[in-house]
């Protein structure tokens, strides 16, 4: 490929709505892709490392900190007649613990911890990327690759830990006739090896494409806008599809927390009871 | 042919994978409600098994989809 090309090149109807958008004095950041950019807030180098705290930092903490004040303050009061914050808190206590208890049994309960603050996490922020002009942290690969690596790596050490070298009888399942066994055996391997790149790579894509759906979509409107009269119905249709397409992404971003935290539960489960 | 539009044709002809995804998960909520039918009790209790079948085929559907993305807006 040349590498002349600009480093984000966009397809025509969407650079149509750079240049209309652009006349309206303000100067927004119109190409789908921009929103994700990563930008520093306080440059920080330490040893050639840059450790500088960037927008994305931000909303991490913001994240971290939105949720435990949540949890922290709608606890606080502990009446015995919950109020809807209480109620709130203990409805998601519940759904995750029944999630755990479902998939791993009582045992896996002592992971209980863990998988609430990665359900947690992985809501609030996606949640926090609905806002406009909020930056989505479960956008970028890496965050959502370091999140399934920890559970992976809870797996494979908690797995060893606890079942010594019984844990690989996972990729052996029982009653596969002899002459199968190396074939099923690779199969398995593979399937558990694309594990964290297929965890993080769900969330991490569905985040991306609704963000630069919706973002095509309001470009859309303003460059059918552009366009005058002839432009107004289909600017309105757009303008629906839009409103729609965000109510989808705030289902989106509960299913694939959700989704994170099931497949979390179910690979405890392979950790704690590794015999099919 | 010049690169570029090499790439434009490549994000097009990614995206006919997610044609199976659709397919695949058009199967997934039939077949699961065609069972809900037949007995509805049982239904609420296979609701997590049912996110589990869609989250793995939709993985495969949007892995088509990135590489689409990245042909149009990385390479």
């Amino acid at each position: 490929m040349s590498c002349e090309r600009k480093v984000w090149p966009v397809p025509n109807e969407v650079s149509v709505s750079i240049e209309t958008a652009n006349l309206g004095g303000r100067s927004l950041a119109n190409d789908p892709i921009s929103q994700f950019k990563i930008s520093e807030i306080l440059p920080l180098e330490i040893g050639g490392l840059n450790l500088s705290f960037t927008n994305s930092a931000l909303f991490m903490t913001v994240t971290v900190a939105t949720t435990c004040a949540f949890l922290l303050l709608s606890t606080g009061g502990r009446g015995l007649i919950p109020g809807r914050m209480q109620s709130l808190a203990e409805m998601s206590y519940e759904f995750v613990a029944n999630m755990l208890r479902d998939a791993a049994g009582r045992e896996g309960m002592k992971f209980f911890p863990l998988v609430f603050s990665l359900f947690m996490f992985v809501l609030i922020a996606n949640l926090f990327g609905m806002f406009p002009y909020f930056f989505t942290v479960t956008s970028h690969l890496i965050v959502t690759f370091a999140l399934a690596m920890v559970v992976i790596l809870t797996v494979i050490i908690y797995g060893f830990y606890k079942n010594g070298m019984k844990f690989l009888g996972l990729f052996v399942p029982d009653g596969v006739p002899g002459i199968l066994v190396p074939l099923v055996v690779m199969i398995e391997v593979i399937s558990f090896l694309s594990r964290p790149i297929s965890l993080s790579v769900r969330l991490f894509a569905n985040m991306l494409a609704g963000h630069i759906t919706l973002k095509v979509f309001a470009g859309f409107v303003v460059s059918l806008l552009g366009l005058g009269v002839v432009g107004a119905l289909p600017a309105i249709l757009a303008f629906g599809m839009t409103i729609a397409i965000t109510a989808l992404e705030f289902l989106v971003a509960f299913l694939q927390a959700y989704v994170f935290a099931v497949l979390t539960c179910m690979y405890l489960n392979d950790a704690i009871h590794p015999s099919h | 042919m010049e690169a570029q539009a090499a790439a434009y044709l490549g994000a097009g002809i990614a995206c006919v994978g997610m044609a199976g995804a659709g397919i695949g998960l058009g199967h997934i909520f039939g077949n699961f409600l065609a069972g809900a039918l037949r007995n509805p009790s049982a239904a609420d209790g296979q609701f997590g098994r049912l996110i589990f079948g869609f989250a793995v085929t939709e993985a495969l559907g949007i892995f088509s989809l990135l590489v689409a993305l990245l042909l149009l807006f990385a390479v």
